[in-house]
């Protein structure tokens, strides 16, 4: 099977989907860049190269580059969506959500509850997150928190390639607004995509390990790191079951009690503050829905409240690292019920 | 008359070629409008509508005279002050007293309200409790025409007030670049709220603030159907030629409070009355359209009278309806499986 990168994976999956329906369009800044300039078009094919070629192969009226607009491309979006077509909307960097988020949590998010069911709002939003680029306070945040939270709003953390191009395929043909959070620093981490379209759905965990002594739940790029603990504990003899529940919205609540349940141990890891975030809420419902299979306190492992810094060093003790998964990993492991 | 003027445009023709079928056919439309909000105020007074009611009263020329000119499949996004773009939109009437009245067969099937009432059979997307909610919506529905190749328009009703929000400009400025087919029809009713426009709107001017953005504008008297008409025909030719996004700022009264139960220590000594008394689009239609005997007095009567009738009749319906089960609190969040 051919090995692509994320980017690879999820710039394929835009390429089929446009190819398979004509009524799937782009729109953001810079989707191909260069418009109105002497030099080239599809001067970037996206700030991170992900819609490149999209422009060449289905023109201007299917790749639109916007000007730096974030409100207007969003809810550009939702009344396209609302009237036949299926916009893929690019936000850049999930920063940005702050510009227009009443677009996305007031009108497209509530479309279809708030008229009753007669409205509907399939439309994709693109957004990069990931610390660790030295990109400061306002190009690095994960605020997938603030997203889940919302109802009407599915929400995607693809880990790998081959879960971005058939999660970006689900999104695509779903009917509802769905968040698509592409991690920045997975972009160029790869591995076996099939050619042909896949979906995978949402609301289904994957495992990337299956053991018996610790569950560990990690959303997002922080799986990487996971699963280096992970098979460094395994040399010692001690198994983990690794789940990323690959979407936040809908949550495989199943997956995730089942495992504790079997391990009575949860470590949960996100790159996000640690305050009403992803991992406080699965910390939440494991403590709600499977209290007397616990054998030990959950342990949370997730950015510290602050602002991200720019400084490497600050930067580096703001992101959870390998290190602090591992301590808190054997800190669960040792905690004698 | 160029599509790029600012001054207030006057009918060339007292009736602006307005044939007998469509003034009558505005001309019921107003008078529904109207009727309907009469009742709705009376209702809320004796506690059956929950919520809040902004009402449109004074207004009516301007959605009735640009709907006259769309059909169905066209588009328009309202604001908060929505019955009467519903209702001239072709919404229906009944699932609309039920909607606001929050009961089983309103058009959001009670989950809405007047705030968000809708008709989409109707290409209505909806009234938007957000002030300049709606503008960038708009600017999507006429991307959706552009690209899917109609002939469709899409229309983003708005006021003074969210004439000064930024999703407005950004929306104007996104339709200007994508060269859309995008009507921005302002209703000047002089109040955003409690504040006056000539103190929030910097320009003083919501038409000239458009043409800025690069596209032509209107400015209208909203009090005369036949001035509305006349300069909507013209701007809805434009948009489904394809020649892009236009303005339009309409001046109109606003009878009655922001909301219901608005005490309104705002307003002027005796500035209400004086609107009623001298600014009332009904009252003008009706004197023109008899004068230039587009209609008989008789004729108008006869429709008061059946709309009065009918407002009636949907009211009892409504009142007698259930309010929406239980079961439906967690209907509809999302479209697909979740």
């Amino acid at each position: 099977m051919p090995v692509k990168t994320y980017r690879e994976a999820i710039n394929e999956a835009l390429h089929q989907a446009m190819a398979e329906d004509s009524s799937v369009i782009v729109l953001g800044e810079e989707v191909s860049g260069g418009a109105g300039c002497d030099g080239s078009r599809d001067a970037y094919g996206g700030v991170m190269g992900v819609t490149k070629g999209l422009l060449p192969t289905y023109g201007d009226s299917r790749v639109i580059d916007t000007p730096i607009t974030e409100s207007a491309i969003i809810g550009a979006a939702a009344g396209a969506a609302q009237t036949g077509l299926r916009p893929v909307a690019e936000l850049m960097f999930m920063d940005f959500f702050g510009v227009c988020f009443d677009q996305i949590y007031n009108q497209a998010a509530k479309f279809h509850y708030m008229f009753g069911g007669k409205a509907k709002c399939p439309m994709v939003i693109r957004c990069t997150t990931g610390a660790g680029w030295r990109a400061g306070a306002q190009h690095s945040q994960n605020l997938t928190q603030m997203v889940t939270m919302v109802p009407g709003l599915k929400v995607v953390c693809p880990t790998n390639a081959y879960d971005a191009k058939g999660l970006m395929l689900q999104a695509i043909q779903d009917d509802d607004c769905v968040i698509f959070v592409e991690d920045k620093i997975l972009y160029d981490t790869s591995c076996e995509v099939p050619d042909e379209m896949y979906t995978v759905p949402f609301g289904e965990a994957k495992y990337y390990r299956e053991g018996k002594d610790l569950t560990i739940v990690a959303i997002s790029n922080p799986m990487h790191k996971v699963l280096a603990v992970a098979d460094r504990l395994e040399a010692e003899g001690i198994t983990c079951d690794v789940i990323d529940p690959r979407t936040t919205s809908p949550l495989d609540e199943e997956a995730i009690l089942e495992s504790v349940e079997m391990t009575g141990r949860l470590v949960v890891v996100d790159e996000m503050t640690p305050r009403c975030g992803i991992a406080s809420d699965i910390s939440s419902i494991v403590a709600e829905k499977a209290f007397g299979s616990l054998r030990a306190p959950i342990k949370k492992v997730t950015a510290a409240h602050s602002p991200v810094p720019f400084a490497p060093n600050l930067e580096d003790a703001w992101i959870p690292q390998e290190a602090d998964i591992e301590a808190a990993v054997r800190q669960v492991l040792e905690y004698a019920s | 008359m160029s599509l790029d003027t600012q001054e207030i445009t006057k009918p060339k023709a007292s009736t602006a070629g307005m044939s007998k079928q469509q003034f009558l056919k505005a001309y019921r439309t107003m008078r529904t409008i109207r009727d309907f909000e009469a009742k709705i105020s009376e209702q809320f007074m004796k506690g059956n509508i929950p919520g809040f009611l902004h009402l449109y009263s004074g207004q009516e020329a301007v959605a009735a005279g640009l709907c006259l000119l769309l059909e169905d499949d066209d588009y328009v996004i309202s604001t908060h002050r929505g019955h009467g773009h519903c209702i001239a939109k072709g919404g229906d009437v009944g699932g609309m007293m039920k909607e606001i009245m929050a009961k089983q067969g309103g058009l959001c099937d009670g989950k809405g309200g007047s705030m968000h009432i809708a008709d989409f059979d109707k290409g209505m997307l909806g009234a938007n409790a957000i002030v300049g909610g709606g503008p960038p919506i708009i600017v999507g529905a006429a991307l959706s025409a552009k690209t899917l190749g109609t002939d469709r328009v899409g229309v983003a009703f708005g006021g003074d007030g969210s004439s000064n929000q930024g999703t407005t400009f950004e929306a104007m400025n996104l339709a200007v670049v994508l060269k859309l087919p995008a009507i921005f029809l302002f209703e000047n009713n002089g109040y955003g709220e409690g504040t006056h426009a000539s103190y929030a709107v910097g320009s003083k001017d919501i038409a000239s603030r458009a043409q800025g953005f690069g596209m032509p504008a209107y400015k209208v008297d909203g009090t005369d159907l036949f001035a509305v008409y006349e300069v909507c025909k013209q701007v809805v030719e434009h948009c489904r030629q394809g020649k892009g996004p236009v303005t339009i700022e309409a001046n109109v009264p606003r009878f009655k409070g922001h909301f219901e139960g608005d005490p309104q220590a705002y307003r002027g000594d005796g500035e209400i009355e004086r609107l009623m008394k001298d600014e009332d689009c009904l009252v003008i239609a009706r004197k023109a359209a008899i004068k230039n005997k587009l209609a008989s007095a008789k004729e108008l009567d006869a429709i008061d009278e059946e709309i009065a009738s009918y407002i009636n009749e949907v009211t009892e319906a409504a009142l007698a309806a259930p309010a929406p089960g239980d079961e439906e609190l967690l209907t509809n969040v999302y479209s697909s499986a979740y």
